[in-house]
């Protein structure tokens, strides 16, 4: 088990200045105006004090807290308000929990992404129920007129050390509203945690089960229009003409016409990823009657040209290439090929890796290779949108509302405060709704229609005008002395169009001779995140490398590693290298204990992989069984180092929910082209995971940890890639290099 | 267009529409049960499961005029609170994550239980292998759905 001190410790004293700003030291009624059951209603308090950003308190003590991040499954809907409410001092069933509004001045990082929304959250989240706590404190104290220090603030209740006096938090909240905000406030130990570390029940668990309208896909309004759009059918070419005489008559239908998403002159930031940037648009009375004259649209498209574009990244600015073409999976592969032989940018060298690998006894040289992926979110694209000359009103399924609004207010060229984005409840993320052209796209329908609007993408656009995982090139040499032990490494790692090197991960610092290269290829397709960008791919590549360097070593896989990180963490090897080898060898030491690593079962056959990205520590063994030569996966036992653990069935369902991806696309995720054409638009062709597929048991344990919380939506995903191929060696005796695993020939059953 | 009366969670509906309309789009658009999902609109998903009578089917390929007079339920129309078995089952388990293929899950789980109160692993799996889950909860449906067939009366 690895201990070690959070970075806030015992009864720090912290500023509030992350809290500071509007919103503050309000009171107000509050009656919403969404249904509730009568038992509800009744607990409902009369009125609200706010006490912050975060949350208000009823008079009745009943207390709302608002979680400000967008959920999209990863539970932060109840993850968020749980920290808030034990420094808050309350039970949980005291508490109600609402999603936030999009607010700058109230919050800060609302959005879902890189496994940051409870590591960013943590100490703001805690500073709120602690702020609150304290001005109840004041409220108390000011009151019965006796110093703070001797009153108590537990479950709820106020309490003066030396009297009877108490009062429940409702009965000093309107008081607590009024009191200053405090300088400092005093966080709690991590001994005193009552509700962090403890598993709660997803609070729209049962919204959720019995159909309530959730996601964006589910808004109404009165006099609302139903929008598709019809983009050209492959990359590499923009509409020529679109002929909507048919489709224009057909019933239902109010307009047909085009729109460009991002003005020509429009700086795009990062995220504003979109290639087809002119689009054909139906709005028409019902989703049905659109879907139809969608099909009658007659659509010409002529070739784009060769373009570069600026863009800035965090206020970086950079450029990119678009070649114009149209781009076939077989013809990157022999690009993709050829660059490996090519030497590419250096980004690391520790040593001198050419001599060494002169002297190896033994030198292996392996290459592996992934192809673009579509995130498929069960829910497909869309978004709500209200556009009058005054105001935009937005609701929907987004990860970075705060980047898209500034967007939205260049291209509508309306000032940020005339925009209000509501965020609902996320059917699936996984990094595509960070890239939220459909919202400018719903925005642009309405102001044209002026009519409230739901743009809807089609499964089938949903798929093919993708923002798609690249596809991925890595070659890798090892060199072995005569003892066996690795003196060189070598990582040449490139795609298109965007490089998956990490430089400084492990086994950089292991190892005494490293160098790390990379290159990229141009692409007019569309890429953006995908569940841990890159390391889904690396990890994968160079846990599978490292399993077949370990057997030309002659050693345990697990001790082949553990070796190697005892050496970067005894002994590290150059710069910047980006883990920490202890909590590294935790997790790789707790999942061998927890999988009886070393009990060899009939049949069954075992692969390991551990992983570093994204803050958080993950180790895997997979179980597989062959039957009629179909792989099954047994098992899965996964250790996770994420410090502390916030609420622990939410963080295994999640991780288990990684790992399940994590296998779907090992065996079968793939998105391929043919002439600018993806091969594939809908689940009867893109092959997803499903039941049958799905290991019979998944093993999560957390290694027991005091250090502030890391995420737990990405880093299960891509070292179970590897697992899976170190798993279907051993049944099979062949190495899978090249994903899906599982291709057509050797899917059997 | 032409007049559909249907029977939907128990109420005679009356509808105005295109025969050929799926009654996924027939249940969202027109009659706001927007529990039931669009996920693929090609019967391969499962977002979009209700039952027609006690079959689970997948209402993005059912036309609006093959209903008939047969019953059509939907997530909403389950139970009444929440509290059918398999609902009660997916909250005991906490199954979901982004939830939005649940509704399908749950509808095509309780067609399974009603028709095959004790299902083996190789049952559940063969009735639910329709049912996508892009967020990866199945070994939680599979544990909901024992839960559930171990409870009362489904």
């Amino acid at each position: 088990m690895t201990k070690a001190k959070t970075k806030i410790g015992r009864r720090a004293f912290i500023k509030t200045s992350a809290l500071a700003g509007g919103g503050l030291l309000l009171s107000f009624n509050w009656l919403t105006s969404c249904k509730m059951t009568p038992e509800e209603a009744n607990r409902l308090p009369k009125e609200w004090f706010r006490l912050n950003g975060f949350l208000k308190i009823g008079d009745n003590g009943l207390v709302t807290i608002m979680s400000p991040n967008p959920e999209g499954g990863q539970n932060v809907k109840t993850s968020m308000p749980m920290i808030v409410a034990d420094e808050l001092g309350v039970d949980w069933q005291d508490v109600i929990v609402e999603q936030a509004p999009l607010d700058t001045n109230a919050f800060t990082f609302q959005y879902i992404g890189g496994s940051q929304a409870i590591r960013r959250g943590w100490e703001g989240l805690r500073m709120a129920g602690a702020t609150a706590r304290q001005m109840l404190r004041e409220a108390a104290a000011k009151t019965w007129q006796v110093p703070v220090e001797e009153i108590s603030a537990e479950e709820g209740v106020l309490k003066h050390k030396f009297s009877d006096r108490s009062a429940g938090y409702g009965k000093m909240a309107s008081g607590a509203a009024n009191m200053p905000v405090p300088e400092e406030v005093e966080l709690k130990g991590i001994e005193d945690f009552k509700i962090i570390g403890t598993s709660r029940k997803n609070v729209d668990g049962l919204n959720i089960v019995t159909g309530k309208p959730l996601f964006g896909i589910d808004t109404q309004r009165e006099g609302m229009l139903i929008a598709m759009i019809a983009h050209p059918l492959a990359f590499g070419l923009k509409l020529k003409s679109v002929d909507a005489t048919e489709a224009r008559n057909m019933p239902g239908i109010k307009d047909v016409f085009t729109i460009k998403v991002f003005n020509d002159d429009y700086e795009k930031t990062f995220f504003d990823t979109r290639t087809f940037n002119e689009v054909a648009v139906v709005v028409g009375n019902s989703t049905w009657e659109v879907m139809n004259a969608k099909k009658a649209l007659k659509i010409e498209c002529e070739p784009i040209s060769s373009s570069t574009e600026t863009r800035s990244r965090f206020g970086r600015q950079y450029s990119e290439h678009i070649p114009a073409g149209l781009e076939s999976t077989a013809d990157h592969r022999t690009r993709m090929e050829a660059m490996a032989n090519k030497p590419g940018e250096i980004r690391r060298k520790d040593g001198d890796p050419e001599a060494a690998f002169k002297r190896a006894a033994t030198v292996i040289e392996r290459s592996y290779t992934a192809p673009f992926l579509a995130h498929n979110c069960m829910e497909p694209m869309n978004f709500f949108a209200d556009v009058t000359d005054e105001k935009a009103e937005l609701i929907g399924p987004l990860q970075k509302p705060e980047l898209t609004e500034q967007a939205l207010s260049a291209r509508l060229g309306m000032p940020l405060g005339n925009i209000h984005i509501k965020m609902t409840r996320l059917g699936g993320g996984y990094g595509r709704r960070s890239y939220a052209h459909w919202l400018i796209e719903a925005a642009l329908i309405s102001q044209k229609v002026r009519a409230p609007v739901k743009l809807v993408y089609t499964r089938e656009d949903d798929m093919t005008d993708g923002i798609y995982r690249p596809t991925y090139h890595a070659k890798f040499r090892a060199g072995l002395d005569g003892d066996n032990k690795l003196i060189a490494f070598h990582v040449k790692a490139g795609g298109i169009p965007e490089s998956p090197l990490a430089a400084d991960r492990f086994p950089a610092g292991a190892v005494d001779h490293y160098l790390a290269e990379e290159w990229t290829l141009d692409s007019n397709l569309t890429v953006g995140s995908f569940r841990a960008p890159r390391s889904n791919f690396m990890a994968s590549a160079e846990q599978s490398f490292l399993d077949e360097v370990a057997e030309a070593a002659g050693k345990d896989p697990i001790d082949f590693r553990l070796e190697l990180l005892d050496r970067a963490r005894l002994a590290p090897v150059g710069q910047n290298n980006d883990y920490e080898a202890d909590r590294y060898a935790g997790v790789l030491k707790l999942v061998r204990d927890k999988s009886e690593w070393g009990k060899q079962q009939e049949q069954v056959h075992r692969g390991v992989s551990a992983y570093f990205c994204h803050n958080t520590y993950a180790a895997q063994v997979l179980d597989l069984v062959m039957e009629n030569d179909r792989p099954i996966v047994k098992k899965v036992t996964c250790a996770l180092d994420c410090g502390i653990v916030v609420n622990p069935d939410a963080a295994t369902n999640l991780a288990e929910g990684g790992i399940v991806d994590g296998i779907g696309n090992a065996f079968y995720g793939e998105l391929s082209f043919k002439d600018g054409v993806p091969e594939k638009n809908n689940f009867d062709t893109y092959r997803m995971i499903r039941m049958g597929e799905s290991p019979k048991e998944i093993d999560i344990h957390f290694v027991k940890s005091e250090l502030d919380p890391t995420g737990l939506g990405e880093p299960t995903f891509p070292p179970i890639f590897a697992a899976v191929a170190n798993a279907l060696y051993k049944a099979t005796g062949k190495r899978s290099y090249d994903q899906p695993f599982l291709s057509d020939k050797q899917v059997v059953g | 267009m032409t007049t559909f009366n249907l029977n939907i969670n128990g109420q005679d509906r009356q509808i105005e529409v295109d025969p050929s309309t799926p009654m996924l789009w027939v249940l969202r658009d027109h009659f706001q049960l927007v529990g039931t999902k669009y996920g693929c609109g090609i019967a391969q998903c499962g977002a979009c499961t209700i039952h027609l009578g006690d079959a689970a089917v997948r209402s993005c390929q059912l036309p609006v005029s093959a209903v008939g007079d047969q019953a059509v339920t939907t997530i909403e129309g389950l139970s009444e609170n929440g509290d059918h078995p398999v609902q009660k089952a997916w909250l005991e388990v906490d199954v979901p994550q982004c939830g939005y293929c649940q509704a399908g899950q749950i509808m095509s789980a309780s067609a399974l239980l009603k028709q095959n109160p004790s299902p083996s692993d190789e049952e559940i799996d063969s009735a639910m292998n329709g049912n996508i889950c892009r967020c990866g909860t199945y070994t939680r449906i599979k544990k909901a759905i024992k839960t559930a067939s171990n409870s009362e009366k489904v």
